[in-house]
């Protein structure tokens, strides 16, 4: 028995195209971009059109993206070389609670350096309020980071909203569209947006390429100093195997993501109605689905099952051939109780029970209905042995979650 | 160093926190896309530039028409040679 894959929000398969794209890279055009022989400019070649693909997908013009290692890295990039650029301005940036490591730890890094940081609180759907974001903006603000979508819950933020909010007082917006650029179109434009992170393997690509859109004439302090590539603003020889496989990757999202986001909604709306229908005492984390405006991403459906922990569920799960995620990295390697599913409200001891399962282009319904047969059974096993099996005992009011429905 | 003060730039390249040597590509960039007889602004906070932009001049027989002190950077014009 193959096992069946639900973990897209940890990593994709490299589509076969995208791998023979990036193939004669590592081979015969193996050059340097800036080599002036021809060796050399066949690769500078590769790098340009990777780069007009890439800004395509974003609706950007190719000397907007700026290709970085990760997305995390272009997520670091984009929070210090924008608060560092603009501090003159002030010192005084805004994050979101549902932010990924990426985005809140160079954050805090620069809390360390003497910025101000506010962190914006969520709502139990994990959506930011643009009012919050209004409130919190001060003369001494350079800057406003606020996820596109969450790869643990599944929210897609209201970032259009929350960017004109932005530009109206002065301040840069950036977004990190690291789990969204996959599933949902992104016009920088139409967002309003200064600086957008993306990340390859997270739409088919490889590992080991990621980009920083940002918008023309923004200044950025680089991260990585050396020489010019990327115009001087992210020094280092270029990945091109990974850099032209994020360009092929790019162009097949493009034509694909009506398509993908179609497929991807019926299986996680399937999934999710299944697991709630067939588990008793399960929640959903982040929002409900098929209720007017799309507030989730295609294919992200999370829970938290009550009075079991999440890591013996996985691991059961996986022994089923089912390879699904906490969703977040405190919860799966930490074992701490995931900041965004608190943030949201939900209690420490519920937050265990955490899991996500994020659909992909090679799941099928058949894949939906084998996890529907076998997770209700792990839980079933696993609420049996589990010193919690009678609930939780005394919970504070406080400690309530989200209500099922 | 020659001290200047509202030069009207034709184009104008702003690399601040950029650093050596991407004043001198950009300045080389910039300048095939200007015509004879315009100037270009080169806004950078690269302290070398203090004396690699007037030497390019002088070297490429371009006009260094001079510097402007901004609060946190450096405001260069040069004036393309003509034909």
């Amino acid at each position: 028995m193959g096992a069946r894959y639900f973990d897209y929000m940890a990593t994709n398969p490299l589509r076969p195209e995208v791998l023979e794209a990036m193939m004669p890279f590592f081979k015969e055009r193996f050059g340097n971009p800036l080599s002036l022989y021809e060796l050399g400019q066949n690769a500078k070649t590769a790098l340009e059109e990777a780069r007009s693909r890439v800004a395509q997908l974003v609706g950007a013009k190719p000397q907007e993206i700026i290709f970085t290692s990760s997305g995390a890295e272009a997520n670091n990039f984009a929070i210090r070389g924008l608060a560092s650029a603009q501090a003159k301005k002030g010192r005084h940036i805004i994050v979101s609670k549902m932010e990924h490591h990426s985005v809140l730890n160079p954050a805090r890094a620069l809390e360390k350096e003497g910025f101000a940081v506010t962190y914006l609180p969520v709502d139990k759907h994990g959506l930011v309020d643009p009012g919050a974001l209004e409130s919190a903006i001060t003369r001494e603000t350079s800057l406003v980071s606020v996820i596109h979508a969450s790869p643990e819950v599944g929210t897609i933020e209201p970032v259009r909203e929350l960017a004109a909010i932005a530009r109206k007082n002065g301040v840069l917006f950036h977004t990190d569209a690291v789990a969204s650029a996959g599933y949902l179109p992104i016009d920088v434009e139409a967002l309003g947006v200064d600086a957008v992170s993306i990340s390859a393997h997270e739409f088919y690509g490889p590992k080991g390429a990621g980009a920083l859109y940002l918008k023309g004439g923004t200044r950025i302090l680089p991260l990585i100093y050396g020489g010019i590539q990327e115009n001087g603003r992210r020094a280092g020889t270029e990945n091109i195997p990974a850099i032209a496989g994020m360009g092929k990757a790019a162009e097949l999202t493009r034509a694909e993501l009506p398509e993908r986001a179609g497929k991807l909604t019926q299986l996680r709306d399937r999934l999710i109605s299944g697991v709630l229908e067939k588990i008793e005492n399960v929640h959903l984390t982040g929002p409900a689905i098929g209720q007017g405006a799309e507030q989730r991403l295609p294919g992200h459906a999370s829970f938290c099952v009550e009075f079991i922990e999440g890591e013996a569920m996985l691991l059961m799960l996986a022994a089923k051939g089912i390879y699904a995620a906490s969703g977040s990295a405190c919860s799966s390697k930490a074992l701490k109780a995931s900041p965004v599913l608190l943030s949201m409200g939900v209690s420490a001891q519920l937050a265990q029970g955490s899991i996500v399962f994020s659909l992909g282009m090679e799941n099928t319904v058949e894949d939906i209905e084998y996890a529907l047969g076998e997770f209700p059974a792990v839980v079933r096993r696993l609420r049996e042995i589990s010193p919690y099996a009678g609930g939780w005992g005394k919970v504070k009011e406080t400690d309530q979650c989200i209500p099922k429905n | 160093m020659k001290f200047v003060e509202g030069i009207k730039a034709d184009v104008t390249a702003d690399i601040v926190y950029m650093m050596c040597p991407m004043h001198l590509l950009k300045l080389e960039e910039m300048m095939k896309t200007l015509e004879a007889g315009q100037v270009l602004q080169i806004m950078t906070d690269y302290d070398g530039a203090l004396t690699d932009i007037p030497e390019w001049c002088e070297k490429t027989g371009n006009e260094f028409l001079g510097v402007e002190e901004a609060p946190d950077f450096y405001k260069f014009f040069i004036r393309k040679k003509g034909r």
